[in-house]
C-alpha cells in the first residue's frame, strides 16, 4: 500500500468575484521513500494542493475528495486527530523561512516546542535532540546557536532551521513548498544535497513543489505538471523530461534557457530565441471553457472546446490532450521568428 | 553565424573603472562620535560596454550587483573609481545634469508592480520620461510615441487608461521596459527583469529584449542571478562576489572553461531541466554562507569558501588579471 495516496482532491475556494477552482480532480501516490513532483507557474494550484492536503486551507477554502495518509482519511479527520499527525509524521517546509519561524521566540524554543508536543520529551533530552538534529542539517556549533533568534541566522542557514524542524519527529512525508526558491543557487544546491541524504537517511517520501524543472530533474522520481488547478501530464521523471506528451510540458521545457546549451548571438535570429508559450496564466474566476490551456496552445484544435479526460498512457503515465502524441508540434527547432 | 566582434576600435558606450559604491550603516560604538562603519556593496569593479552589446552580470544576493546598477544610473552615489558613459564622466554629476544622462541610460527594475505608481494610468506611466526630457513636446506627439512603444513591447494600445494592478506581471514589466525605450535609450540597465516572472512569462519578455536590442541597437546591462538567462541573452559577463570581480570573459568562454573556483561552484549548483545529466554531475558544495560585507575576510573574499584556498589567498588581495584573451580572472590559484 502507498503512504499516501490521494484521490480526486478538489479545493474550493468562496471569494466576493464567485467560486475558484482552485485544485480538480487531482489525483497521485506516492510509496514510502519516494518523491514527487508538483511543478506549475503561479495560479496553476501547486501550493493549494499543500496546504489541503496538510488542512491548512484558508478559512474560506474547502477540500474535497480523498487524501488517504497510511489508510487514513486526513480531510475528514478532526482537527485534533490532525495535529497528532501534522509535524509527527507529515511535516513541511515553506518558502520563505522568515515567516515560517516565529521571531519572537529563540530557534532553540521552537524546535524543543516541537518535540515536546508531540514526543512528550522533558526540555534536557528535548535540546539534545534539537542539537543532534541541527548538526544533522549541518549547523555548525549548533549548541550555542539554539539561543540565538531567527534574524541572526542568514536566509540558508534559516532553511536548514526549518528543514531541521520539520525532520524533528522522522515524519514520514515531508511537504516542500519552493523550499528553495528564496534561496542562492549555491546556497539551494547544499539544501538540495541536503534534503536527498535525509531522504536517504529517515527514508522520508517528499512532495516537492517548484516551478524550477530543474530542481525538480535533481530530486523527483516522478512530476506531476499542473496548469489552472488541473493536471495536464503525469509520469515518471524520465520519461517526462526525456519525451513530454503534452503542449504544455513541452512548452516550458522549451521555455527554459538552458545551461547545458550554448550562447548563439542575438543577431541569430533562429536559433537565439526562446521558445516561448504566448499569452497569460488563465484567471481561475474567469476559465476558458474546455481545456483551460487551450488558448495558450499551438495544437489545439475544435476538441479542445470540451475538457480532456486525464488518459493514462505508456507506463503509468497520464495525459490530459485531446491531441495524438504524434500530431504534436515538434519543438525540436525553435520556432521561426516573425518580426 | 554572424557574430558581433566583442572589442572595436571606436571607444566604448560605457566604460567602467575600479568603481566604488559605500553605504554608512551604523557606528562601531554607541558613542556618537564613533565612527561610522562603511559597507563597500561595491569595492573596484571594471568593465566596458560597447554600443549594442549586452553585458551580464552575476552573483548571489548580497554581492553588489544591484548596488552597481543603481550607481550607474545616479540611484546610488559613486564613492570612487570612475565611471564614463560616452566620454562623460558619471561622477559628481547635478541632479539636472543625470537628468540630461538618463535621456540615453535608462533602468528596468526587478518588481515590475512595484516599479509602476499604482495612481497613473499604463498610458501615463509611459509617457511620463517623455514629457520630463522633451517638456516642449506636444501632447498629440506624447502620445502618438506612447502608442509607439506600447506597440513595439507587445501592449495593445486599448489599455492604455487601465492601472497597473490590472496587469499581470508579465504585462507590467512590458510597461516597464516601453517606460525605458520610451526616450530611445542607447543604453538600458536591466536589475533582474525576469527573476519574478513565471518560466513562460519570463521566455516572452528576454525574447521582446533581444527583438529590441537588435532592432533599436540597443546596449544592455543585464543582471541576474539566473546564470542559464545571462548565458542566453550576454555577450559577455561580469561574476561578482562580495562587491568585486571574480571573473570577467565572453559568454562562451566563461561557461566553457571557468576559470575561478567561485564561477566553477556556481555553475555546478545550477540544476539541469534533465535527469540524466542533473543526476550524473558533479555538484561542487559551496560550504558556509557569504560574509558580512561591513567586514570582508582579508585578501581574497571568497577565501572562507573556497576548496583551494591558502594563506597566501589570506595575505594578498588578487588583481583581476589577464588568463586569455578578453578572459580575466582574479584569483592566485589560476594562473598556476
Amino acid at each position: 500500500m502507498a503512504l499516501l495516496e490521494v484521490d480526486k482532491l478538489n479545493v474550493r475556494f468562496a471569494t466576493p468575484e464567485g467560486e475558484v477552482a482552485a485544485v480538480n480532480d487531482l489525483s497521485f501516490s506516492l510509496e514510502a521513500g519516494a518523491s514527487i513532483g508538483i511543478v506549475g507557474e503561479s495560479g496553476s494550484g501547486k501550493s493549494q494542493t499543500a496546504f489541503a492536503l496538510m488542512g491548512l486551507l484558508a478559512k474560506n477554502g474547502r477540500a474535497s475528495g480523498e487524501v488517504r495518509y497510511a489508510g487514513v482519511d486526513l480531510l475528514s479527520l478532526p482537527e485534533a486527530e490532525l495535529n497528532l499527525r501534522r509535524g509527527a509524521e507529515i511535516a513541511m517546509i515553506y518558502q520563505d523561512p522568515m515567516t515560517s519561524l516565529n521571531p519572537y521566540l529563540t530557534i532553540g524554543d521552537q524546535l524543543t516546542e516541537v518535540l515536546q508536543f508531540h514526543k512528550g520529551m522533558d526540555n534536557r533530552s528535548a535540546v539534545a535532540e534539537s542539537i543532534r538534529m541541527l548538526d544533522a542539517v549541518r549547523i555548525a556549533d549548533a549548541g550555542k546557536r539554539m539561543g540565538l533568534y531567527p534574524h541572526e541566522f542568514s536566509g540558508g542557514m534559516r532553511q536548514r532551521v526549518v528543514i531541521a524542524m520539520a525532520l524533528l519527529c522522522r515524519p514520514k512525508l515531508l511537504i516542500a513548498d519552493e523550499p528553495t526558491t528564496a534561496l542562492d543557487v549555491t546556497v539551494q544546491a547544499q539544501i538540495l544535497a541536503l534534503l536527498q541524504d535525509l531522504r536517504r537517511a529517515f527514508s522520508t517520501s517528499i512532495i516537492l513543489i517548484t516551478h524550477d524543472l530543474g530542481v525538480v530533474a535533481g530530486v523527483c522520481d516522478s512530476v506531476l505538471v499542473m496548469y489552472a488547478g488541473r493536471v495536464m501530464e503525469y509520469g515518471d521523471a524520465r520519461s517526462i523530461f526525456q519525451a513530454a506528451a503534452h503542449p504544455y510540458t513541452r512548452g516550458l521545457l522549451h521555455a527554459v534557457p538552458r545551461l547545458d546549451r550554448r550562447h548563439v548571438d542575438a543577431t541569430d535570429m533562429n536559433s537565439g530565441r526562446l521558445n516561448t508559450i504566448p499569452g497569460n496564466p488563465p484567471n481561475l474566476l474567469a476559465l476558458p471553457p474546455g481545456c483551460p490551456f487551450a488558448p495558450r496552445c499551438i495544437d489545439r484544435t475544435t476538441a479542445c472546446l470540451q475538457a480532456p479526460p486525464l488518459e493514462v498512457f505508456g507506463q503509468g503515465r497520464r495525459r490530459a490532450c485531446h491531441r495524438a502524441i504524434g500530431d504534436l508540434t515538434d519543438l525540436g527547432s525553435p520556432l521561426k521568428f516573425t518580426p | 553565424m554572424n557574430s558581433r566582434p566583442l572589442q572595436t576600435a571606436q571607444p566604448a558606450l560605457l566604460e567602467v573603472r575600479d568603481l566604488k559604491v559605500t553605504f554608512n550603516v551604523g557606528r562601531t560604538g554607541l558613542l556618537p562620535w564613533a565612527s561610522p562603519r562603511l559597507l563597500r556593496a561595491v569595492d573596484g569593479v571594471s568593465f566596458s560596454v560597447n554600443a549594442g552589446e549586452t553585458l551580464g552580470i552575476v552573483g548571489e544576493s548580497g554581492c553588489g550587483k544591484s548596488s552597481l546598477a543603481r550607481a550607474l544610473v545616479g540611484l546610488n552615489p559613486i564613492a570612487g573609481g570612475e565611471a564614463v558613459f560616452r566620454g562623460r564622466s558619471l561622477g559628481n554629476l547635478s541632479k539636472q545634469q543625470w537628468q540630461d544622462v538618463r535621456a540615453d541610460i535608462q533602468m528596468i527594475f526587478q518588481d515590475p508592480l512595484s516599479s509602476l505608481d499604482p495612481r497613473m494610468t499604463i498610458g501615463d506611466i509611459i509617457a511620463e520620461p517623455l514629457q520630463v526630457q522633451r517638456p516642449g513636446m506636444g501632447r498629440r506627439e506624447v502620445s502618438a510615441e506612447v502608442e509607439r512603444v506600447m506597440l513595439r513591447v507587445g501592449l495593445l494600445s486599448n489599455v492604455i487608461n487601465r492601472y497597473p494592478h490590472e496587469f499581470s506581471g508579465g504585462q507590467c514589466q512590458r510597461v516597464g521596459i516601453a517606460r525605458a525605450l520610451i526616450v530611445k535609450p542607447k543604453l538600458i540597465i536591466c536589475d533582474e527583469p525576469v527573476s519574478a516572472l513565471d518560466v513562460s512569462i519570463q521566455a516572452q519578455v528576454i525574447n521582446l529584449l533581444m527583438d529590441l536590442q537588435y532592432s533599436e541597437g540597443l546596449a544592455l546591462v543585464f543582471i541576474a542571478h539566473d546564470l542559464a538567462v545571462v548565458k542566453h541573452i550576454a555577450d559577455k559577463v561580469v561574476v561578482m562576489y562580495l562587491g568585486r570581480t571574480m571573473e570577467a570573459a565572453p559568454t562562451n568562454v566563461l561557461f566553457d572553461s571557468p576559470m575561478h573556483p567561485y564561477t566553477s561552484a556556481l555553475l555546478s549548483a545550477v540544476p539541469l531541466p534533465d535527469p540524466e545529466l542533473e543526476r550524473n554531475k558533479a555538484v561542487q558544495i559551496l560550504e558556509g554562507d557569504i560574509p558580512s560585507p561591513v567586514n570582508p575576510p582579508s585578501g581574497c573574499v571568497f577565501r572562507t569558501r573556497c576548496p583551494k584556498a591558502d594563506d597566501a589567498c589570506a595575505a594578498s588581495l588578487p588583481m583581476l588579471s589577464a588568463i586569455a584573451e578578453l578572459h580575466n580572472v582574479a584569483c592566485l590559484k589560476a594562473h598556476t
